[in-house]
């Protein structure tokens, strides 16, 4: 039986280059970085003082109508991000929603639209939580459940644990869109939204939807998720008087660590009949996905496993779903993060799925740029794949000075032939998520 | 029903338990049987002030009894402690540990695993010690000062959502697709729809399903009171959750985990395992409402329900030819509280119509109160129980009858019926549903 063919109709990354794909596209063409000094909270007792956020200027309220800007007291900036990069990707797909406007029919029937979203573990407003804890000190300073129970907890707003709940992203998301139909939040650190677009693209398959926003977001711009982050050795050294833009060199040996960015992406993932049906534009294809879970010697993952077996698994589960050979793919989008131990198993997997056409492939990092961007990881990613094959241009690499067994070095912007991009991502935790973006071309597959 | 070849049959054939009532199936079954609560004071902390001062909490458990090398596990939270527990249980009765040639690249995860616990004395500590009289916002430094010497790594690690994938994969080998979902309520019943779909679709032979939970902690308590989702009754806690009862006044926290081994047939057939029961049909939909209030028709539970049976294709509205309803059995979400029983009764009402009477629907949560995620596959594995033995699980505490709610909860002591096709909900916080449909294997 012939498979219902997923594509991409919309595009809504959310970085600290902004919303939208065009922004952030430029700046990777340009080679430009926007890791800077963290605006959101003092980073200066952590290691690293520097991340990437969105912009100062962005503001959740101006991607809901005026009847839901109530509801953005109860959001945290996970679940900001997703439902402005939500919008985004509504409109790039030249969809009517409820969200664009109620008062017309929808594109799709809302019974009929999906959503699938990855998330991180949130983080409690640590001002808020704060202030309530105040009020509830024992003699010696410390918490006291008592009178925690008696009044503290009254100072928390009712709603609070909803802005905290990871599948809250995806039911804002839901109910400004009006999607009934299958949803899902994908918790699974790095490669959530991967994992997320793959349902997505199996929803679609089984007839379950006819088109799905699919993504993720993820924020660990808060003391405590920046603090887990450093706990899980993901951070460079960086102070926020050190030249940020150049602290993380992905494959790099001399390599240290990495920076975090918050931010995310939702796609409009669309069956092909649906999009032509309606007379989309078609950007690209979600030709495959694949997954697996590698073995962690030290069972959670802080070591992400000896090789890439597992990762490289992923990625030729996600080939033969796409029924391409190694051979067909033209350009890969790995995590990249310049934190050695992860790059290495990232290096491995390539060698082990591309042999020594390894250390040819074109790579195109994204943390030097938009830094570590986590549970949004995977969106953002296919987002950028898009445009390489759509623009037939790979962005610009910074910082890597020398990538022994891969191509990952500083390079400027060039124009490149390009049919398949191959998108993936291990996890603290073990899980691996591997994509294949192929070139729309419309008498089929490309 | 369409004919399915058995490669597009998905049997369970392991489950297990770890729960309120017990650390086995049997315990926990038996306990199920004879209406018992697993309901008491709280004890992981000190809620004594709290507007609720009960849960039902799993007891007396050690994680090493269930695993080959507990040092492995050693930093597992709570999660994956109860999750390795329950699936333990459901690898072994799979007999998959003795079958030699097992690809373990074709054997997955999906989970419906909460976020772990918060190491909340010390976090509260370097949260206070960030802040100041007349403050508004924490002094973030300071705060890192204190949370770098207080908070530990490997306890802050675990805590990520995924961990209980994790820890399941190192202790059984497991090397295909790892997912975990997590959407409140409905996170369970999702993770094993999904993992059904995945072998459906040729992703794996086998997937380890299920979910586990524990909010049975500070922040956890607290976020459910401000909701004022939980049933603040005075007086004997084993009374408190009262699911479908006219007086019910919210739900009672459960934690624990329940897990499956999910198989295709013909890979099942061929080593000579035993299908205990057949997943035909899995439904999911999102309300789309309201960020606290569920649709008041019912609509997005119905949607879930309506997928499912459409999946398993059985008409909800046609009789057997014995003359029974479509189902014989509904595993409801039935938390107790005023919303939940009254819209989720309409909705049986809306998919079934008039059948909708003669199909008993009861609540466990009476009994080993709400797992929250987890609650989902601890439901789906009583229906299983349920075809085995010809036994429905009661709703307890169930006393004043609310005039709306006009179905059979097999209230307050367990029934014998004849049992072969089950359907179990559940329903999240955001608007989640989630169904699956189950039946004897043949």
């Amino acid at each position: 039986m012939q498979r219902r063919r997923v594509v991409l109709t919309g595009l809504g990354p959310a970085t600290a280059f902004g919303l939208g794909i065009e922004p952030l596209w430029a700046a990777l063409v340009e080679g430009r970085s926007a890791l800077a000094p963290i605006r959101a909270f003092d980073a200066s007792g952590f290691r690293a003082a520097c991340g990437a956020e969105l912009p100062e200027s962005f503001d959740v309220k101006e991607f809901v109508l005026k009847s839901y800007r109530k509801a953005t007291k109860v959001m945290a900036r996970d679940i900001e991000i997703a439902v402005s990069a939500a919008l985004t990707a509504v409109r790039d797909a030249g969809l009517t929603t409820r969200g664009t406007d109620p008062d017309s029919p929808p594109t799709i029937e809302p019974n009929r639209f999906g959503c699938q979203i990855g998330a991180g573990l949130i983080a409690a407003d640590l001002d808020e939580l704060t202030a309530a804890l105040w009020t509830s000190k024992g003699e010696q300073q410390q918490f006291d459940a008592q009178k925690w129970g008696q009044q503290g907890m009254q100072d928390l707003t009712p709603l609070w644990l909803l802005k905290y709940l990871p599948n809250m992203l995806a039911c804002h998301v839901t109910i400004i869109h009006d999607c009934q139909g299958p949803s899902n939040t994908i918790t699974c650190n790095e490669a959530s939204s991967g994992l997320s677009l793959a349902e997505s693209q199996r929803v679609i398959e089984r007839g379950a939807a006819d088109a799905c926003l699919s993504g993720g977001a993820d924020s660990k711009l808060n003391p405590m998720a920046y603090l887990r982050q450093e706990l899980a050795n993901r951070l460079a050294h960086c102070p926020v008087d050190a030249d940020a833009t150049t602290a993380v060199r992905p494959f790099d040996p001399n390599a240290a660590g990495s920076l975090v960015g918050e931010g995310g992406g939702i796609l409009v993932l669309e069956a092909l009949d649906s999009a032509l049906g309606r007379g989309a534009r078609v950007l690209a294809m979600l030709s495959g996905t694949g997954a697996s879970q590698s073995f962690c010697e030290d069972t959670v993952g802080l070591v992400p496993g000896a090789n890439g077996e597992s990762l490289a698994d992923a990625i030729e589960a996600a080939l033969r779903d796409a029924q391409l050979s190694a051979n067909d793919i033209d350009a890969a989008i790995p995590y990249g993060c310049g934190v050695s131990a992860i790059d290495a198993i990232e290096a491995d997997a390539l060698s082990r799925v591309f042999g020594t056409r390894a250390t040819t492939l074109p790579l195109v990092t994204l943390a030097p740029n938009i830094g570590a961007t986590v549970a949004g990881f995977g969106a953002i990613a296919v987002a950028v794949a898009a445009k390489c094959v759509i623009e037939q241009r790979l962005p610009a690499r910074l910082n890597s000075q020398c990538t022994p067994g891969v191509c990952a070095i500083a390079a400027a912007s060039q124009s490149v032939a390009l049919r398949h991009v191959l998108v993936f991502s291990p996890s603290l935790g073990g899980q691996n998520s591997a994509a294949i973006i192929s070139r729309y071309e419309s008498q089929g597959v490309a | 029903m369409s004919t399915r070849t058995d490669s597009h049959r998905v049997v369970v054939t392991g489950m297990g338990w770890i729960t309120p009532l017990g650390h086995s199936i049997d315990a926990t079954w038996q306990r199920l049987m004879r209406s018992e609560s697993g309901m008491g004071p709280i004890t992981r902390f000190d809620a004594r002030t709290f507007p609720t001062t009960f849960a039902a909490e799993v007891r007396d458990y050690d994680v090493a009894k269930f695993v080959a090398d507990a040092r492995v596990h050693a930093t597992a939270g709570l999660n994956s402690q109860f999750a390795l527990g329950a699936a333990s249980q459901a690898w072994a009765q799979s007999g998959l540990a003795r079958h030699a040639s097992l690809n373990r690249k074709r054997v997955g995860l999906y989970l419906g695993a909460g976020e772990g616990v918060l190491d909340f004395d010390q976090y509260a500590a370097a949260n206070l010690a960030g802040w100041q009289d007349g403050a508004t916002k924490l002094d973030a430094a300071r705060w890192a000062d204190v949370a770098h010497k207080c908070l530990e790594q490997m306890r802050e690690v675990e805590q990520e959502p995924n961990m209980p994938l994790a820890h399941l994969a190192r202790e059984f080998g497991i090397r295909g697709p790892a997912l975990n979902c997590l959407t409140a309520c409905a996170a369970s019943t999702q993770a094993i729809g999904e993992a059904y779909s995945l072998i459906l679709r040729g992703d794996a032979d086998v997937m380890v399903s299920g979910g586990t939970h524990t909010m049975i902690h500070v922040l956890g308590v607290t976020g459910f009171n401000r909701l004022t989702a939980l049933s603040t009754s005075k007086g004997d806690p084993t009374k408190a959750s009262r699911p479908f009862d006219a007086t019910r006044d919210g739900f009672v926290m459960g934690e624990g985990s329940g897990m499956v081994v999910l198989e295709r047939l013909e890979h099942a057939i061929a080593r000579g395992a035993t299908p205990l029961a057949e997943v035909v049909g899995y439904g999911s939909s999102a309300d789309a409402f309201r960020i606290t209030d569920i649709q008041p028709e019912g609509r997005g539970g119905a949607a879930s329900m309506h997928q499912a049976l459409a999946q398993a294709g059985i008409d909800p509205l046609a009789r057997r030819s014995d003359g029974r309803a479509a189902i014989d059995y509904i595993s409801a979400h039935g938390t107790g509280t005023k919303e939940n029983d009254s819209i989720e009764t309409r909705g049986v009402k809306r998919v079934f119509g008039e059948h909708a009477k003669d199909i008993p629907m009861s609540s466990i949560k009476g009994m080993m109160g709400h797992l929250i995620a987890a609650a989902g596959a601890v439901e789906f594995i009583t229906c299983i129980l349920a075809i085995r033995d010809g036994m429905l699980p009661p709703t307890i505490n169930y006393n004043t009858t609310d005039p709306e709610l006009d179905l059979d909860y097999v209230p307050n002591v367990a029934r014998k019926a004849k049992v072969d096709i089950c359907l179990s909900n559940s329903f999240g916080f955001g608007g989640q549903n989630d169904t699956l449909v189950v039946k004897r294997y043949e």
